[in-house]
């Protein structure tokens, strides 16, 4: 066995290189350094592969390289299957190195976005529109309605999420009603807490903060599932048998979130409230029964049912999004990642519009 | 001839089921080897096996001398730089052109230049008859057979002597097929490569294959080359190869 090396004569004549042992792709790299401070303006040039035990396909390229630096050059093999390897890289084709990869300047990339953002808000209106048409098919008839289909979705989405949801919105209202506590205190004015917790939790937490969860939790996972059913040709095959994916997949999600996100405000109400409730005795010292005795008092009911009212307005939003994101993710691995994101971001910040949209007008309007 | 692969009285099981029961065979160096059997009788998991993606539970496979259940690490590492794969799907990685496909191990087991990079992957692009126009191309672009293309460029990248190919011809159409099949007849016999492979495609096996085990019923029916296949008395043998035998 020879050893792996290099090594290198010159003379102002001529350049020798004597190769012995591997000459792979591992060794080329080395071996190429060695060479960089060398002078290859010479007469001739000798290769001397004789001790070369391996030889790949890659070695052939560097010695071609090699030659072709020179004008003359003589080769000492005896190895056959090397020269049928130097034979077989001659004259490749290169890589087109004319191909540079487009680079755009500002005002072409902020076009293209707001191009791309232009077209992907009529896609969604578009989509907006096939949820209208086959949600009213859907609901023409009692036996359209898949059951089982809702009934999944309504555990997958909510009952699993009940645990999570009330340990938010419980550490919400401990928070909210440590900080105004503080606050209270300063004035005496501790039975208004009663007040701030009511009105906030009820009218405007509770929803916002249920709506965000679930966008985060149903929103991304109803995205990554179509997109998969997407990339998977499942959604093709399901249309090639005449099923309707709307009616299959996307109502029964928009309907079971639909349901859903109101009844998990309410859960968030509950906890939230209790939560403040418990500052509010170990902080200001206002007992539960004093506690409660003022909520009714002071929180109407229509607090309560703006909150509830935001739900559904809410689901829609976060479903429609996150099955709109699912329909759009493209035949690659990236796209899915790609769309999770924008699911959520798009569906929590459409769920804040939303929720300026209902302070402004109910507040205008005087509820 | 050397053996590079053999595997001993393996066993395989998934819970309660049992995939193989007391596999033998060997593979030679320079051999196109098939593994082939009815669906579901573990050929691909035997692959999979031999290419430390999935774990058997008895007997032994040894890969160019190396144990595989006695692998460190850092060996199984090695090993694994000694071997090309090329899935049933191409599985190329979707982020990245097919060029860069071809680069990614150039880049992370050599220290090579750019310049050298561009001209193998060149190479190995002229070699599985790919056109360098295609190189910028994502996988996302292009076609199921360019795609098994690419991904036997990529398994080609460092040289490898041993190369795996998973239903190699599977969906593609019959004219591609067959210019994959000489492709890797071209290939073994330029590169001096030994090639596993697990095959349905009855001409792919008549044209290609030197030797081939047929798995079924958990254990090996047959072991050999074509022309001895008339003397198995396996079924499925038989109906297989109906036209042939």
């Amino acid at each position: 066995m020879y050893s792996n090396s290099l090594t290198i004569e010159q003379t102002s004549e001529k350049l020798e290189f004597y190769f012995s042992g591997e000459l792979n792709v591992y060794k080329i790299a080395q071996y190429s350094e060695q060479m960089n401070t060398l002078n290859f303006n010479v007469k001739s040039l000798l290769i001397d592969l004789e001790k070369v035990t391996v030889f790949d396909t890659s070695a052939a390229l560097f010695i071609q390289e090699l030659q072709n630096k020179t004008s003359h050059t003589t080769f000492h093999i005896t190895d056959k299957k090397i020269e049928e390897n130097l034979k077989l890289v001659k004259n490749q084709p290169l890589l087109e190195s004319d191909y540079v990869e487009k680079k755009e300047n500002f005002l072409e990339s902020l076009g293209k976005n707001a191009h791309e953002n232009f077209l992907s808000f009529t896609l969604f209106m578009e989509f907006f529109g096939k949820v209208f048409f086959s949600g009213i098919d859907y609901l023409k008839n009692v036996k359209n309605i898949r059951y089982k289909e809702i009934a999944f979705e309504i555990n997958e989405s909510a009952i699993k999420a009940l645990g999570i949801i009330s340990l938010t919105s419980f550490l919400i209202g401990v928070v909210v009603a440590y900080q105004s506590a503080y606050q209270l205190k300063i004035y005496g004015a501790n039975i208004f807490i009663v007040d701030m917790l009511g009105i906030s939790i009820l009218r405007e937490l509770a929803p916002l903060i249920t709506a965000i969860v679930i966008a985060g939790r149903s929103g991304s996972a109803f995205t990554a599932q179509i997109g998969a059913m997407k990339i998977t040709q499942e959604l093709d095959a399901m249309e090639t048998m005449g099923f309707n994916p709307y009616a299959f997949l996307v109502m029964p999600r928009i309907i079971a979130l639909m349901i859903t996100l109101p009844i998990l405000i309410f859960v968030a109400d509950v906890m939230g409230v209790l939560g403040g409730m418990i500052v509010a005795y170990v902080d200001l010292g206002i007992t539960s029964n004093l506690f409660l005795e003022r909520f009714n008092e002071v929180v109407s009911v229509k607090h309560f049912l703006i909150g509830m009212i935001k739900g559904p307005f809410f689901a829609f939003l976060i479903a429609s999004i996150g099955i709109f994101r699912g329909l759009q993710v493209k035949d690659n691995t990236q796209s899915i990642g790609f769309n999770t994101t924008k699911s959520v971001v798009e569906s929590i910040f459409a769920v804040i519009v939303c929720d300026a949209i209902f302070s402004v007008a109910l507040t205008t309007l005087g509820l | 001839m050397k053996k590079i692969i053999e595997v001993n009285n393996l066993q395989t099981s998934f819970g309660s089921r049992v995939v193989h029961d007391g596999l033998n065979l060997t593979i030679g160096e320079g051999e196109i080897y098939g593994l082939l059997g009815p669906s579901g009788c573990g050929k691909t998991t035997l692959l999979r096996e031999m290419v430390l993606l999935q774990e058997y539970s008895g007997g032994s496979i040894h890969i160019l001398g190396d144990d595989l259940k006695q692998l460190h690490y850092h060996e199984a590492q090695t090993l694994r730089q000694k071997w090309g794969v090329l899935f049933q799907s191409g599985a190329l990685f979707s982020s990245l052109s097919i060029k860069d496909n071809i680069a990614l191990p150039l880049k992370e087991y050599t220290k090579l230049n750019q310049k050298m990079i561009d001209e193998i992957v060149a190479f190995k692009i002229n070699l599985v008859g790919l056109k360098q126009a295609d190189a910028h191309l994502f996988p996302s672009q292009i076609s199921g057979g360019m795609k098994k293309k690419a991904g036997l460029a990529r398994a080609l990248a460092m040289d490898p002597k041993l190369l795996f190919l998973d239903e190699p011809t599977s969906g593609l159409d019959p004219i591609s097929a067959r210019e994959f099949d000489s492709l890797i007849l071209k290939l073994r016999d330029m590169l001096d490569l030994s090639i596993v492979m697990v095959s349905h495609d009855l001409q792919s096996i008549y044209d290609t294959l030197d030797k081939m085990a047929i798995i079924d019923n958990k254990k090996i029916a047959y072991e050999g080359t074509l022309e001895n296949l008339n003397k198995s008395e396996s079924p499925f043998v038989q109906t297989f190869f109906k036209e042939r035998l």
